[in-house]
This record gives C-alpha cells, structure tokens and sequence, in this order.
C-alpha cells in the first residue's frame, strides 16, 4: 500500500481579486521526483507555501505526509525541508555554524548528524570556512543541508538551481538523485527545461492553474500536436521574421543558433524552405527534430 | 575607427585582496556582434563587465569603447553604452515612464532628448501599454523588458547585459533574445544608433548555453582569464566525433557501465539521454563494445550514436578539473569554494 505524500484537492489561494492558485489538483507518490514549472508568478511558490503551512488555502485542501497541510502545519513542518529561492544563510559564520544554527532551529543538536548532513552535500573538509567565500554553486549546496538537516521525507526545492552555473547544476541534481533513491520525495520547480527533463513528472502552471502533470515524453506526445522542424537561417532575425508567416506553421522560436518551428503534422519541409527563400532568406538546412519539454512549456504558457 | 571595433579591452586586470578576479584579460567586439561571456561562478564574468562600464576601476589594462578612452573621457566613452546589471534595480513606486525617466536623466538626458525616443523604446521591448503602470506591479518579463528599455535609452551601440535571463521563464527568455536578435540586426534600427556602421554590439554573459550557442563569438572564463574564445561552431569542432548519445534504461545502469569503460572520459545525462565522451579516435572501439557491456548487466539499449557536440558538451569539458590545474599554474586560484 502506497499513500500519496501530497495530495491536493481543489486548493485555492485568493489575494484579494486576485486568484493566485485555483483549484488545483494532483497527488505525489513517496520517492517520486516531480518538477513544477511555471512563468514568473504562475502560481508555483505560493502552492508551495500552502503545502508548507505557510499560508493558508481559500478554498480546498492540501494533504502532506498524511496531514493537512494548515491546520497540522507544525506536524508538516518537523517532517519536509525547503530550500527557498532566496534562503538566509548567515554570511558571517562558517559552514559549519550555520548547519549547526539550523539543526538548532529543528532541534537536532547530534554533532555526528550534522556532520553526516555535511558529507551528504560534499561538503565535508569546508567545516570552518566563511560562507560569504562560497561561490553560488558550494551556497547551494549549503542551502540544501540546511534543509536536510532535519532528515526529511520530503523535500521542496523553490528554483534550487538559479544562478548556478551548468557544472554545479548537473553536480546538484546528481545529490537530488541520491536522495530520491532513498526515499526522499521531492518537489522541485525551475526554470531549467533540461533539469525539468530529469524528473519522472512534471507539472505546468499558468495563471494559478495546473495545466498538466504527466511524464515529459507523454506531455511531449500529448502537447505538441504537429511536427519539429530544426531551421538554420542565416541570419537568424530573417526567418523569425518569415516563418511565422507561413500557412501551417504554428510557432517558431529561438533554440540555440537555429530556429525551432511546430508546424502542422505532415507539412513538408520544402514548404518552409520555398517560404524563406522567396523572402531571400538564406538557409543553411532544415532538420527534422523531436518535440522538447520547452517546446511543451512554450506551447502551454503562451 | 578600424574594423568598427566598438569595445576594446587590452591586459585588464583586478585584484581583490588575494584573489585575481580578472587576470590579463583582453577581448575586441566588433559592430553587430554579440559576444557572450560563460564559466563558472566566480570565474570573472561580472567583474570584467564592471571594468568594461567603469563601474570598477581596473588595477592595470585599458578599455575603449566606440574609440574613447574609459580613463581619459570618461563621460563620452559612458555615453555610448547601455548596461544592464545582475541585480537591476528599479522603483517600484515609480511608474514605467518615470523610471525611464529617471534613468535618462541620471545619464545626463534632457527631456527633449529621452522622451520622443521614449514611446519608441517602449513599443520596441512591448510595454507601450503599460507606460504608466507602477514598476512594482509589473510580472518578472516586464521588469526585465523595463531594464532593457532603461539601458536602450541613451540610444547605445553598445549593450553590457550581465546574466539578464537567469531565474527568468522560457518564454520571457525567448521574448529577451529576440530583442536581443533584433537590436543586433536591420530590423532594431532607429532604436539605437551605429547602424549605419552595422548594428548595435552586445556583451552578455550567461548560465544557459543555448543561449551561448546564439552568440556569434563566445568567451569561456576560467579563473578570471578568457581560456578560449571562438565561434560556437568551432568551440563545438573541438570535440566533433568525441561525444556519444545513449539513450535506454535503466540510466543507472547506462551511467554506470559507461563510466566504467576506458576509453570513456565522462558521463553527463542531457535530458533524458546521456553524452558520453570518449577519447579522441576512441569512438568506434566505444560503439562496438558498450552495447553488449551494458545488456550484460542487464541494461537496455535503445540508441547509441555519435552525435554533434552542444556547447554544454564544451563547457563541461573546459570546466573539467585537468583544465583547472593548467589555469592554477598560470596563476589562477584552482579547485574548492571559489570566491566571488
């Protein structure tokens, strides 16, 4: 017997006239890995915050762990960590002294757990260096002892990975793999399609509304509807210009040095060709490519 | 000027306390270009941007910029850019207009001068709807078009964009680079001027590198040195036929009996598949034996192919540790927390 370690039922989140959440369901399962995407101020925090116990729902209900969310949120809290897209690390004291100062807050005063805290986010041997030296990579990684410190079951990270560079990145959702393989359930939101990529489901948002919550290559299947086209224009501004314009085409958009274009299913790519090149735009080559998760993200966000 | 280099930086370097932030740092970026700057954290990339707007003053090195001097004329050399910080801050109180406004002024605009091109500016980055909306209730996007359009008001030829799409959605990072694209090219122009000489030039340094790969040169920073700059193609050349794409299940399993083999330098998952790179002519040996290495302990294979490598393949390799140690020895800080 499995229970789901979320479940969300209509939950609802009003500020005023302003709907923030609504009526959004879903339920995660324990050792899952769920990434929860979103536009800036789609809704992804402040769901957040309700599951935390932070703020309290208008309307529905938030089930974390086998207890609601708000009415039992000290029970919710002892249980799950966050680690919050602008966390307080102290910057005057070491490493060390802030997990010890946190461990404090949760109670857990067990110097051999703080330590093993410390050699589970590679930071053993950096005991009693000043945290204001960390680069943003090693602060992280701090930030997520923080919030493991406690030994959750359950752990919400709120855009863990902003600002970091691509090696720490792929350092830290190797530490997020480690975890979920021992049964930690996690809920991560990010802007990063790759990372997002790396979940086993992941969840949209949009205006307060969850849009879809599915396996990247079910939404994939499900959300793009027509065909990839990978289009090399020389210069790139020629074919944003041009493409958007030809019957059939449904999006283009910026994906590295080329321009990826969703057309209808079955329009030939001679058509696009013919298009850019009456407009005398030069093309280097069209590649028939597979739908992305930011593709899907576009799609649903827009 | 010659070549239409718009910024020329030659042997910057700063030092804070001990550590070398910018080490002998020089770069030349050309009309219509736009450079990107990448590394990891702490490599430099924010600091040398500051030294190239003069927000920092360098320990030793020249900047030019549009063929003025940033030590000796100052004021016309910081007329000609616009710059766009980590942490672009605006009034939140203040309408859209009145930031602008303030901004204009605070770089020595006369109303006559920052409001016709104002409307222009605005419609241009798509907030002429919201000229009098209160920057605090803007969404992120706009904020981020309003810290556009505030550095696009002095009609610059040259843009310093320091990380402006970190922590930004993919649509709102998409709506960005095609600005970005457009300011660059024919299409921008009455928005900045230099056109007739051939566009605006944009500095960008970035965590993403697709969107790296956009840039027509990029600059990989280690250590506070510049350790290669190319074009994306030929920064991808360097390791054309040394990556391999698996695709299968379970990633463990392929993660692991990959790394396990000897011609195989390193294992990254990219999405759902893995690049692995091997060394240089170890390809084929590769290809022939891991598929049966990997069903042998129970692995499945799907695909395992060469494929072209992506920047990300490049920055992973740049960044790898054997690299670290020939920076050090050049005088770099190496390994550990690195400071910022």
């Amino acid at each position: 017997m499995s229970e789901a370690v979320i479940k969300v039922e209509n939950l609802t989140r009003r500020f005023g006239d302003f709907v923030a959440v609504d009526h959004i369901n879903f339920e995660v399962q324990p050792g899952e890995v769920v990434g929860y995407l979103g536009p800036n101020g789609s809704g992804k925090t402040t769901t957040i915050r309700m599951l935390l116990g932070l703020l309290e729902p208008s309307e529905g209900e938030a089930n974390v762990l086998g207890f609601d969310a708000f009415k039992q949120s000290e029970q919710v809290r002892s249980r799950v960590g966050y680690m919050s897209q602008k966390f307080a690390i102290y910057d005057d004291l070491t490493v060390l002294e802030n997990l010890t100062f946190y461990g404090g807050v949760y109670g857990i005063n067990d110097k051999a757990r703080i330590k093993r805290t410390l050699e589970l986010v590679g930071l053993s041997g950096h005991d009693s260096t000043l945290t204001q030296t960390l680069s943003a990579g090693w602060r992280q990684r701090l930030a997520l002892g923080i919030a493991l410190v406690h030994e959750p079951k359950l752990l919400f990270l709120d855009e863990p990975t902003s600002g970091v560079d691509p090696t720490a990145r792929r350092a830290f959702w190797d530490l997020i793999y480690q975890l979920a393989e021992t049964g930690v359930t996690i809920l991560v939101t990010t802007h990063y399609m790759d990372e997002a990529e790396y979940c086993e489901r992941v969840g949209i948002m949009r205006d307060g509304k969850l849009l879809a919550m599915d396996t990247p290559s079910n939404l994939k299947k499900n959300i793009i509807p027509g065909d990839v086209w990978e289009v090399y224009t020389e210069p790139l501004q020629g074919g944003l210009e041009v493409l958007p314009e030809v019957e059939g085409v449904l999006r283009v958009s910026l994906a590295g040095d080329h321009l990826r274009t969703i057309t209808e299913k079955g329009l030939k790519k001679e058509v696009l060709l013919e298009a850019l090149k009456a407009k005398s735009v030069n093309v280097r080559d069209i590649i028939a490519g597979e739908a992305t998760l930011e593709d899907v993200f576009i799609s649903l966000a827009r | 000027m010659m070549n239409n280099i718009l910024i020329s930086a030659s042997a910057l370097s700063k030092s804070f306390g001990e550590t070398r932030a910018v080490d002998n740092v020089s770069l030349q970026i050309h009309a219509g270009e736009i450079y990107g700057l990448v590394g990891a954290d702490g490599a430099g990339k924010t600091t040398t941007l500051r030294l190239l707007v003069g927000a920092l003053k360098a320990d030793s090195g020249d900047v030019n910029i549009c063929g003025y001097d940033l030590n000796k004329q100052v004021e016309t050399a910081r007329s000609q850019f616009g710059y766009l910080s980590q942490r672009f801050s605006m009034y939140e109180d203040l309408s859209v207009l009145e930031n602008i406004r303030f901004f204009a002024e605070v770089r020595g605009l006369r109303s006559n001068e920052w409001l016709p091109r104002c409307n222009e500016i605005l419609e241009f980055v798509g907030l002429e709807k919201f000229k009098d909306r209160r920057a605090g209730l803007l969404s992120g996007g706009m904020k981020q078009k309003l810290g556009l359009a505030s550095a696009l008001v002095t009609r610059p030829r040259v843009l310093l964009l320091d990380e402006p799409t970190t922590g930004v959605d993919p649509v709102t990072r998409q709506d960005f680079w095609q600005l970005i694209i457009k300011l660059t090219s024919l299409s921008g122009k009455g928005i900045s001027e230099g056109q007739g000489e051939g566009g605006v030039s944009v500095i960008i340094s970035t965590p993403y590198m697709d969107e790296a790969s956009r840039c027509h040169r990029v600059g990989f920073m280690k250590a506070g040195r510049i350790i290669t700059e190319d074009t994306p193609s030929n920064l991808r050349a360097q390791l054309a036929g040394r990556i391999l794409e698996l695709r299968g299940s379970p990633l463990h399993i392929l993660r692991h009996t990959a790394h396990a083999d000897k011609d195989v330098e390193d294992v990254q998952a990219f999405g759902d598949r893995l690049h692995i790179r091997v060394g240089q002519g170890k390809a084929e040996d590769v290809l022939h034996r891991l598929p049966s290495q990997i069903r042998g302990v129970g692995g499945q294979v799907d695909e395992l192919r060469v494929v072209n490598p992506v920047l990300e393949d490049i920055f992973i390799e740049l960044s790898s540790p054997h690299l670290a140690l020939q920076s050090a020895q050049n005088g770099g800080t190496t390994g550990g927390p690195e400071s910022k």
